[in-house]
């Protein structure tokens, strides 16, 4: 099982550059909207042409600039989740399933009913993808996709059209249906959550361009470029002037911070995502490293959570960049005795040092 | 009341509207499927193009294709012994010319709104583009293409200018509904025209009436894609 993919395709005001290589483990793609993502999928269906590149799946050429190879996307064996389903409005959901299908009669029937039955469909065979709630339709596209035995499984944005709770659901119901499947899953989102809880590993693209490829989890701990911090959800973000090998100035902040690893010299960013800073007592010596006094601007209450927006009290300069976010749980917010100035310490391990 | 008109009409208006149903169909698939931009603009320019001219017009070029003393006709007339220009034929191929244009757009409409991820969605699960076409996309803009056919029914039934330019006004062969009426007029006979306009009328109505129809059918159609309209 593997894909590897170096394409690059020109829009007005946007390219696409787009590389990566994969094998057996799922991978997400993660970008803001806009940047590609989706085009990148169909290009590897081959419902788009790229201008240039080169696509291989499982050692066999889809796509290939140079040599002029260019596979139908009828014959390439690729299953592709469309955002909003794609089902076809004018047939039922078996219609919808076999739609694909080129089998005889009775195999065909056989076919569709042991995937009514594996996606737990029975009574809605007959039912036009308008009758059918979200959850059903994603699950009649999903048999529709494995009627057809893809390679490879592309899913693009497969819960962006759906509301939280019913998100979760579905989340959950997706991955146990996905154990089904043996092939590759590639998934594209610009949501973070669903990235960790479905890839093992990512790719990050920005602008167009894949910027960062690599273990999901790792890079979520050390995102190293400032686009994959964004992503990931660092809410705090600064620009930097690295002043020695372990100590660097965030200069939004106008804050001194230490940090544990060996500073590179070619930095520009550090950032600190809101839920690591730790408040502590102003009576604790102050003499610690990595202790911030702050006053607090605003307090937005969430449902779980205290979203705090602060300031360095001490800060000489003043410009937009200087609110620092910070989450809260909420006993522990209620529990804390002084209303005043915060003290926050940030450990040393949760400084995001960023290209 | 001569009924011959009447029978002409029909007889014109119901081969004209097969023909381009079927013609109006193929091309505006193959217009829709074109990958260049500026060829596309081109045909569908000259396509359109018999909508906006006035019919005398039309009348005119096809003459000048058709007529006896032009190398198609002349060959047409030499080798096969068929000659076009005012005979029956020529009605049937001014009705076509002229409501052409009003099927082609209509299909075409319909199937660019056609939702474009059902077609690569299609492509990906292995569909042929003649299946795509056939059980995709035809079935979900059928009720655009349906109306575009009643309305080029009516404009082949009330062709008037082309047809006299290359049909001519012959009575029993070559004299339409909209033919007859004139002649009538011109004659001095307005009360012979009366049941000539009342036949056009009537069928004109019908015709919007089931054009209603079928936009209503659509309608109940897109009931299927709504999902919130079902809800």
């Amino acid at each position: 099982m593997s894909l590897s993919v170096s394409i690059k395709k020109r829009f007005k005001g946007f390219n696409l550059d787009v590389n990566f290589e994969t094998s057996g483990e799922y991978l997400g793609i993660l970008g803001a909207s806009g940047s590609g993502k989706s085009m990148t999928l169909k290009c590897i269906a081959g419902v788009e042409t790229p201008d240039e590149g080169r696509i291989v799946l499982n050692g066999r050429v889809l796509f290939d600039s140079d040599k002029k190879i260019n596979v139908r996307p009828q014959v390439r064996n690729v299953g592709y989740l469309f955002q909003n389903y794609a089902l076809f409005p004018n047939m039922t959901a078996e219609e919808n399933i076999g739609a694909g299908l080129k089998l005889p009669k009775k195999e065909k029937k056989i076919k569709i009913n042991e995937l009514i039955k594996s996606f737990q469909l029975e009574g809605l065979e007959y039912k036009y993808p308008s009758q059918l709630s979200g959850g059903q339709q994603q699950r009649v596209a999903l048999a529709r996709i494995f009627a057809y035995d893809p390679e490879i499984l592309l899913l693009d944005e497969p819960f962006s059209a759906l509301d939280s709770y019913l998100k979760e659901q579905l989340q959950t119901e997706v991955l146990e249906m996905l154990q089904l499947y043996k092939g590759e899953v590639l998934m594209v989102t610009h949501s973070r959550d669903e990235v960790y809880k479905f890839c093992k590993n990512i790719v990050i693209t920005d602008k167009g361009s894949s910027v960062l490829l690599g273990d999901t989890k790792e890079i979520f701990k050390k995102p190293k470029l400032l686009s994959a911090a964004r992503l990931a959800g660092c809410e705090n973000i600064s620009k930097c002037e690295v002043l020695s090998s372990h100590s660097v100035k965030a200069v939004d902040w106008d804050i001194l911070l230490e940090t544990k690893e060996t500073l590179p010299q070619n930095i520009n960013y550090v950032g600190i995502c809101a839920h690591t800073f730790k408040i502590v007592d102003n009576d604790d010596n102050k003499e610690e490293q990595n202790i911030v006094v702050c006053k607090i601007n605003k307090i937005v209450e969430g449902v779980f959570e205290y979203t705090i927006l602060v300031e360095n009290e001490n800060s000489e300069q003043k410009n937009n960049n200087s609110t620092i976010w910070l989450k809260v749980r909420k006993e522990e917010w209620d529990n804390k005795k002084s209303k005043g100035n915060l003290y926050l310490r940030i450990p040393e391990d949760a400084i995001l040092i960023l290209k | 009341m001569d009924w011959s008109p009447m029978l002409i009409s029909l007889k014109t208006a119901s081969l004209s509207i097969i023909i381009t149903f079927f013609v109006g169909i193929f091309a505006s698939r193959w217009v829709v499927g074109m990958k260049s931009d500026k060829l596309r603009i081109i045909i569908d320019g000259v396509l359109t193009m018999p909508l906006v001219l006035p019919p005398t017009v039309v009348g005119f070029f096809i003459l000048l294709i058709l007529g006896v003393k032009r190398p198609i006709g002349k060959f047409l007339l030499e080798f096969l012994s068929v000659k076009i220009v005012f005979s029956w034929t020529a009605t049937v191929i001014a009705a076509v010319v002229v409501s052409f244009p009003l099927m082609y757009r209509s299909a075409r409409g319909a199937f660019e709104q056609v939702d474009k991820t059902l077609i690569m969605a299609a492509r990906t699960l292995g569909m042929s583009e003649r299946s795509i076409f056939w059980r995709i996309m035809m079935p979900i803009a059928l009720p655009g293409v349906a109306s575009g056919g009643v309305l080029s029914f009516a404009r082949g039934l009330g062709e008037f200018g082309a047809t006299a330019m290359i049909a001519g006004n012959i009575a029993n062969k070559t004299r339409t509904l909209p033919l007859a009426i004139y002649s009538e007029v011109a004659a001095g006979n307005m009360e012979g025209a009366y049941g000539y306009v009342a036949v056009v009328l009537i069928v004109s109505f019908v015709v919007l009436s089931l054009m209603n129809y079928f936009t209503l059918k659509g309608r109940k159609y897109t009931k299927y894609t709504n999902k919130d309209e079902v809800k």
